[in-house]
């Protein structure tokens, strides 16, 4: 007998996604959630924008890794309350993980939730977490043929952060081609080349995201 | 291991379905998925292999339609199906266009006993 079911395979994630997205609604909260590989200075550029930020914006911080504190206890060396996501071996984060880790916070006073993303450049593309913006990272090692291999990843991403800019130099890293190619599966995404360790062109990025952040807080009031 | 927590969902999905219908044995899943969600026939059957394992699914068949990406132009409003990466329009040559099919990850339906 054949029945017919017709629904997302990934139906429950979603459906649990949209409950966060309506507790970070509710709180006030905007939420970013970075993807890149590993390596790619996810978490330098997230404590590059808590250098930006933290005096405008009350900030917190989930880190997903496979395994180890080691990123949220960086994160919490600056005084930033940071929760960690062990995923055991999961390569991506999923929403239930995510409420998981928000209901040891306190919402209400945060104004901005960055998480970071278990480092891969697939897997998180398709599981929505519930929140506002994906953004993705690549680094300048990593070359710049990466959005002929992934461009799922750079389709789906609000904007792009191009990392360790200063060593563009160094890489036979082709700035030209890598913006046309992005340009050309993501027209409206900016590319923001910046060194989140050195703390050069974070402005531009950082600037782009209070825009976005405000644009938010207009939309939910 | 993207494909084992898609194929989690397509069980999952399933074995709820079955349960209601009072199921002894899931035969076939049917699914449709779109090629943009990158995701590789062989290593979701072979997740399937490991998931529906003592299961009732566990002598099923899982068939997959695999859809192509379709887009819509957003300056001429022509549609045109392309590759995991070309979605350039092929009449007015534009980049802005809205994705209509190709990031399918949907359980149609199951044959049971």
């Amino acid at each position: 007998m054949r029945v017919d079911i017709a629904k997302g395979i990934l139906e429950k994630n979603d459906t649990l996604a949209e409950g966060n997205r309506e507790l970070f609604a509710r709180n006030g909260v905007f939420v970013v959630d970075l993807m890149a590989s590993p390596g790619a200075g996810k978490t330098s550029t997230i404590l590059a924008t808590i250098a930006a930020l933290r005096d405008r914006y009350s900030i917190a911080v989930i880190e997903g890794d496979i395994a180890s504190r080691v990123d949220a206890e960086k994160i919490a060396a600056q005084g930033i309350p940071a929760v960690q996501i062990n995923t055991g071996g999961a390569c991506h984060l999923e929403s239930d993980m995510i409420r998981r880790a928000v209901d040891t916070l306190d919402l209400s006073e945060i104004d901005l939730l960055i998480i970071e993303n278990v480092g891969n450049l697939v897997c998180p593309t398709d599981f929505d977490l519930g929140e506002h913006a994906k953004i993705m990272i690549l680094s300048v090692p990593e070359g710049h043929d990466k959005p002929y291999k992934y461009p799922g990843i750079f389709q789906i991403s609000e904007a792009v952060i191009l990392n360790k800019y200063d060593t563009v130099s160094v890489f036979d890293f082709n700035e030209a081609e890598f913006r046309g190619v992005v340009h050309d599966l993501n027209p409206s995404a900016p590319i923001f080349a910046i060194s989140a360790t050195k703390g050069e062109g974070v402005d531009a990025w950082v600037e782009w995201l209070v825009a976005r952040i405000e644009a938010a807080k207009v939309v939910q009031s | 291991m993207h494909e084992m927590g898609i194929c989690d969902g397509i069980v999952t999905a399933a074995l709820e379905t079955a349960a209601k219908e009072r199921a002894v044995c899931i035969n076939s899943i049917d699914v449709t998925i779109g090629v943009l969600t990158e995701i590789q026939e062989e290593a979701l059957q072979f997740a399937f292999t490991v998931i529906t394992k003592d299961t009732i699914a566990d002598r099923s068949a899982l068939n997959v339609t695999m859809l192509k990406a379709r887009s819509v132009c957003g300056e001429c409003a022509a549609e045109f199906e392309h590759g995991r990466f070309d979605a350039k329009c092929p009449e007015c040559g534009s980049f802005v266009c809205s994705l209509l099919q190709g990031r399918e990850l949907r359980i149609d339906s199951i044959d049971i006993d």
